[in-house]
């Protein structure tokens, strides 16, 4: 029996926040399943996740830049940026609107890192003005509507057909959270992360390259914001160059209602992944609870359960981390 | 410059040139910024003397300026309030229901414009105190303990009026946006009496001290009989208040309440105020008349580059720079 358990061995109040989010989204699943009958529809399934895979792009960035102990504000604009290059840019080739859409994501990113590693401003405040500058070159690109994309190269395969029987936003989606399930949990450079995150000062007389490995992190972010945007372009036909408002606030609460902790030094990939599902899902029954018919809850009301979901989950995490400081 | 921080030790022997100037810049700069802004604008923009810009430019920042100064005092204790704009749209929503008497029969107009004012004011400050428990009781970071708020708020003002835009005329209530005291427009006296009272308050009183000094080092405050958590109460509750007085003016002026806009993104402009007017997010230092002279300055610069046809998306990054530049002046200065 420990032998059999020895794969959920929960070694930290972190390990439980984490485990306790993918029960969460376990038992979500389960009530959703008996309660309604097309919950488990291919249908209804499919375009969950083309929809979702966008917001879990860019919390999977957050992840990374929580786990060194800053933040970023700026993916939201930058989504909204990026689809508005990749827009510009679809009609000379698929490719162009795709890497394009990227590049814009990756630009910001390097900008973050320049602000926070060279200029040692506080991520919060350097992501809030790169955020501005985002959405003020996205608007100024755009020339303040949104932008139609080309619908003769290729380009809206990206987010609006499958691979295989599976959305290809979901695709990306997945790959990129593999591979920054590799880099974490496999790279020497994850550890690095996780060391920056629980002081850089000790990381630094270490020997690890602290500012090259902070950039790094606000460029990964950065660029999957810009994936991001370009699905957004694909899937909805349009740069929308006001888009992404708020976004990466709901990133923040994917990664913090995925167990990790802001204050930095730990987390997980798959977790946070299970957040930014918990949190989508939460619409998702919304929706199907008012087909039922029983209640009529308007779409106003889901930001009311995600901050109770939210404001949950960060009481009992505190509470955890509370008795673990006791013991 | 109201200037207060927790004593810093004087660097012994002379400055270089350099540091001095980043430690003139960061004390002056924003002051110097806004003079050299009315200067240009004086020289450049036509019709800049005119009584009019003046209350466009005074009457469009007197909201953020208001909320800011709340900000200001949560961030000079080490926090950061990002839930503002939702209440902003809460209290804008609340206001009109009750005058126009969704909750019960209105039978004095002038009984229910006072409630109208003062029930939402006081449920916005009931969330502020909310925030602040989750801050002290549950020691949950401020950023995650505001951005619950921050998220279901705004669905809290939204599912209140079903998402409905709320029109109305009250001439009682929209005194606070559209009436003058003294020819001064009734929001920028507000806006003044409020910086008057914070900046008071933060220099002359006990708890004013006690804020910047929780900011500075907690547990030190602590260790010397200052109740922290009573503090950091206190400053969640005026910022709260002080939002959902916002809401209320930005309803006002409107005619019109739609939970939908009502302070979207007020967070930002308030937080890039207090950062550009030289409050470090850091806590510890509380400067209310640089946030209101931040706010000005990043109003200045919009209305400098709009009056002069420069589009309002190219202002955005024009504030981008602001901000970076602000906070990099004063970090310089701050290490010297």
């Amino acid at each position: 029996m420990q032998a059999l358990l020895r794969p959920f061995a929960i070694k930290s109040s972190g390990d439980l926040a984490r485990f306790g989010v993918i029960l969460a989204l376990v038992g979500l699943i389960l009530f959703g399943a008996l309660r309604y009958d097309n919950f488990l529809s291919p249908f209804n399934i499919l375009s969950f996740l083309r929809y979702n895979s966008m917001f879990a792009l860019i919390a999977l960035g957050m992840a990374f830049v929580i786990i060194t102990g800053g933040i970023d504000l700026s993916v939201g604009g930058t989504a909204a940026m990026a689809s508005v290059v990749a827009a510009l840019l679809s009609p000379y080739h698929w490719a162009a609107g795709l890497f394009g859409g990227m590049a814009a994501g990756f630009a910001v990113g390097a900008l973050n890192g320049f602000i926070i590693t060279r200029m040692r401003i506080q991520p919060f405040i350097g992501t809030l003005a790169t955020m501005l500058a985002a959405y003020g070159t996205g608007l100024l690109l755009a020339n303040n509507q949104s932008v139609s994309v080309s619908y003769d190269t290729g380009f809206t395969v990206i987010g609006q057909d499958d691979f295989l029987g599976f959305p290809i936003p979901a695709w990306i989606g997945l790959a990129a959270y593999v591979l920054g399930w590799l880099v974490l949990e496999k790279l020497p450079v994850g550890r690095h992360i996780l060391a920056i995150g629980d002081g850089e000062a000790t990381a630094g007389l270490m020997g690890l390259k602290v500012e090259r490995t902070l950039a790094a992190v606000y460029l990964a972010s950065g660029t999957l914001a810009g994936l991001a945007g370009v699905i957004l372009a694909s899937q909805f036909g349009a740069g929308q160059p006001t888009e992404g408002v708020g976004w990466e606030l709901f990133a923040i609460a994917s990664v913090v209602v995925g167990g990790t902790l802001l204050t930095g030094g730990s987390g997980s990939v798959g977790a946070t992944l299970a957040g930014a599902l918990l949190l989508a899902m939460v619409f998702n029954i919304l929706n199907f609870e008012n087909g039922l018919g029983w209640i009529s809850l308007s779409a106003y009301w889901q930001s009311v359960i995600r901050g109770a979901f939210l404001l949950v989950v960060v009481v009992l995490q505190a509470k955890l981390m509370a008795r673990h400081r006791a013991i | 410059m109201a200037t207060i921080e927790t004593p810093a030790p004087q660097p012994s022997g002379t400055l270089s040139s350099g540091s001095r100037l980043f430690s003139l810049a960061s004390r002056y700069g924003t002051f110097v910024a806004f003079l050299a802004l009315v200067a240009f604008n004086i020289a450049v923009t036509p019709n800049f003397l005119s009584w009019q810009t003046l209350n466009v430019n005074l009457t469009q920042v007197a909201t953020i300026v208001i909320v800011a100064t709340g900000m200001t005092l949560v961030i000079a204790t080490g926090g950061i309030d990002l839930s503002v704009g939702s209440l902003m749209a809460i209290s804008g929503a609340l206001a009109p229901m009750i005058f126009m008497g969704q909750f019960w029969q209105v039978e004095s107009m002038a009984f229910a414009v006072a409630l109208a004012f003062l029930l939402p004011v006081i449920v916005a400050s009931l969330f502020g105190l909310f925030n602040g428990l989750l801050v002290t009781r549950f020691s949950i970071q401020p950023i995650i303990a505001t951005l619950v708020l921050f998220i279901a708020g705004r669905g809290i003002a939204q599912v209140m009026t079903n998402g409905n835009l709320q029109v109305f005329k009250n001439e009682g209530f929209q005194f606070i946006a559209m009436g003058r005291i003294a020819g001064i427009p009734a929001q920028v006296m507000l806006m003044i009496v409020i910086v008057i009272l914070a900046s008071a308050m933060i220099r002359y009183t006990v708890i004013g001290r006690q804020i910047i000094a929780v900011g500075g080092n907690e547990k030190a405050a602590r260790l010397t009989g200052i109740p922290v958590k009573r503090v950091k109460l206190l400053v969640y509750m005026i910022s709260g208040a002080l939002a959902g007085l916002a809401g209320l003016i930005v309803v006002a002026r409107n005619s019109a309440s739609d939970a939908n806009l009502v302070g979207l993104g007020m967070e930002l402009d308030a937080i890039a105020a207090v950062a550009v007017g030289g409050t470090l997010l850091t806590g510890g230092r509380a400067n209310i008349v640089g946030t209101l002279l931040g706010a000005f300055v990043i109003q200045l610069v919009r209305y400098t580059l709009l009056a002069n046809g420069v589009p309002d998306a190219a202002a955005l990054i024009v504030k981008a720079g602001l901000i970076v530049l602000a906070v990099f002046i004063q970090q310089r200065a701050d290490k010297h």
